[in-house]
């Protein structure tokens, strides 16, 4: 084996440290765009609309079985079709959004059905209107479960944004693949990049527990 | 959630007998896809069994008293749950050879993805031991049993019947991992899909068909696993 630092820090690192970006910006995004689809898909799957629920249920069911690369390969060669002309970015976004949405909407739902039963009906006795009965009662309680659940989800869509490096978003392993094709050199590269998902995801999974932590305790207090 | 596996498949048969039957055209690509299918399940198959093993061995290993395989245990884990697959993958089959081991395409994607995989279900394990009571453990220990006997018959089959729907689901997870495996050459459904593409432009048959195939594997996971849950909890479950 042959590591080379200096070819480390004068090549490799200034070009992957922006798609580093690129990568924490698909992340995020497309994490934002899941949270918002899956609000929607929980609400259609909670319906009273039978039909409506089947639908969301059924649409749940079939993209867990599906590969994120599959998402990714259909919009990125579907939408020019219909003349739909995006740039591979938010093409990935997009994909991501999509493919991250049915998880967002099982996780919200769980966290939904854990509030007790008991509390629905107090609210209803107490004559809250709708608006009040989520805002003051079903939510507060509803989103510390759902916190670590989703801050998981995160995480595993930021260790799926090297799939979008397939269809030439300029991320990570993009980059990484792009310097490898320039200079036949593979190990410090993809050594990098690697060291890089490894030190950022142990980061943020150390973060999510903090604020796991943090939010159980002002819960404890408020009781 | 039951439902019956025949309700699923049968639809779903006739969904895409329909299917065929209405697109004259897939014949010009389904046997490029029936190939990759192959590969794809060759490639599953043995990963699915390799990262059961290695999930009960590191899962136990993560609980172990002693310090050094504890200390192992939690490296793998923390070090393959960490990095993405694809990563992994790459690093397998490209920088390895560097450091004198050159694996082949398939066994690169065998390993990438059962040692990513395992490393989930490890974690899955190690919850499942947890939840397993306290007093079966002191029970193994007042009856003085042999650290073969206090995991092989009273710990472990308590903790897998906890254990299977969460493995039932990282094991979806990990066929779904298999459309990565041609980042190492492999040319398994997805990839298969990619290039008929290039060559027929049907676009909406193909992914829909590839969608339709993964959905099924899928189910035949699920199917399978409510259908361990069943057996374990009628021989091996305590209640």
């Amino acid at each position: 084996m042959d590591w080379r630092w200096d070819f480390t820090f004068d090549t490799v690192m200034p070009r992957i440290l922006p798609g580093l970006w690129v990568t924490i910006e698909v992340t995020f995004l497309s994490f934002a765009l899941s949270l918002f689809l899956g609000l929607f898909l929980m609400i259609a799957k909670r319906s009273k609309i039978r039909a409506l629920s089947l639908i969301a249920g059924e649409f749940i069911e079939f993209m867990r079985g599906m590969p994120l690369l599959v998402v990714i390969f259909f919009l990125f060669f579907m939408l020019p079709e219909v003349d739909i002309f995006l740039a591979p970015f938010w093409t990935g976004v997009l994909a991501m959004g999509i493919y991250n949405a049915a998880p967002a909407a099982e996780i919200m739902r769980g966290g939904l059905q854990a509030v007790p039963k008991g509390q629905w009906e107090a609210a209803h006795v107490l004559n809250y209107s709708t608006f009040r009965t989520w805002r003051h009662i079903i939510l507060p309680q509803a989103i510390g479960p759902v916190v670590p659940g989703l801050g998981n989800l995160l995480i595993l869509a930021f260790k799926e944004t090297p799939l979008l490096s397939f269809v030439a978003v300029p991320e990570m392993l993009d980059a990484a693949k792009r310097i490898t094709s320039e200079t036949y050199r593979f190990t410090e590269p993809l050594t990098v990049v690697g060291i890089l998902f490894l030190i950022l995801s142990l980061g943020s999974a150390l973060l999510i527990r903090l604020v796991e932590r943090h939010m159980l305790r002002e819960y404890h207090h408020a009781k | 959630m039951t439902r019956s596996p025949i309700a699923i498949l049968v639809p779903l048969a006739f969904m895409a007998g329909l299917y065929f039957a209405v697109f004259s055209p897939v014949s010009q690509f389904l046997p490029a896809l029936l190939k990759g299918l192959t590969v794809t399940v060759s490639v599953a198959v043995p990963s699915i069994l390799f990262t059961y093993v290695i999930s009960i061995a590191a899962g136990l290993g993560r609980l172990s008293t002693v310090l050094p395989l504890r200390w192992l245990s939690a490296v793998y884990i923390e070090v393959f749950r960490g990095v993405s697959l694809l990563v992994i993958l790459f690093w397998l089959y490209f920088v390895l050879p560097e450091f004198g081991l050159t694996l082949s395409a398939y066994t690169a994607a065998f390993l990438g993805i059962s040692l990513n995989a395992g490393a989930y279900g490890a974690e899955i394990v190690r919850g499942a031991v947890q939840a397993v009571p306290r007093g079966q453990f002191e029970a193994c220990v007042t009856l003085n049993l042999t650290l073969w006997h206090k995991y092989g018959r009273i710990i472990l089959p308590q903790a897998l019947v906890i254990a299977v729907p969460a493995m039932t689901n990282m094991t979806i997870e990990l066929l779904k991992g298999t459309a990565l495996v041609s980042a190492v050459t492999l040319v398994d459904l997805t990839a298969a899909g990619v290039r008929q593409n290039q060559l027929t432009y049907q676009t909406v048959e193909i992914f829909s068909a590839l969608a339709l195939v993964y959905f099924c594997l899928a189910q035949v996971i699920r199917v399978s696993g409510t259908q361990l849950e069943q057996v374990f909890n009628r021989h091996l479950g305590a209640q």
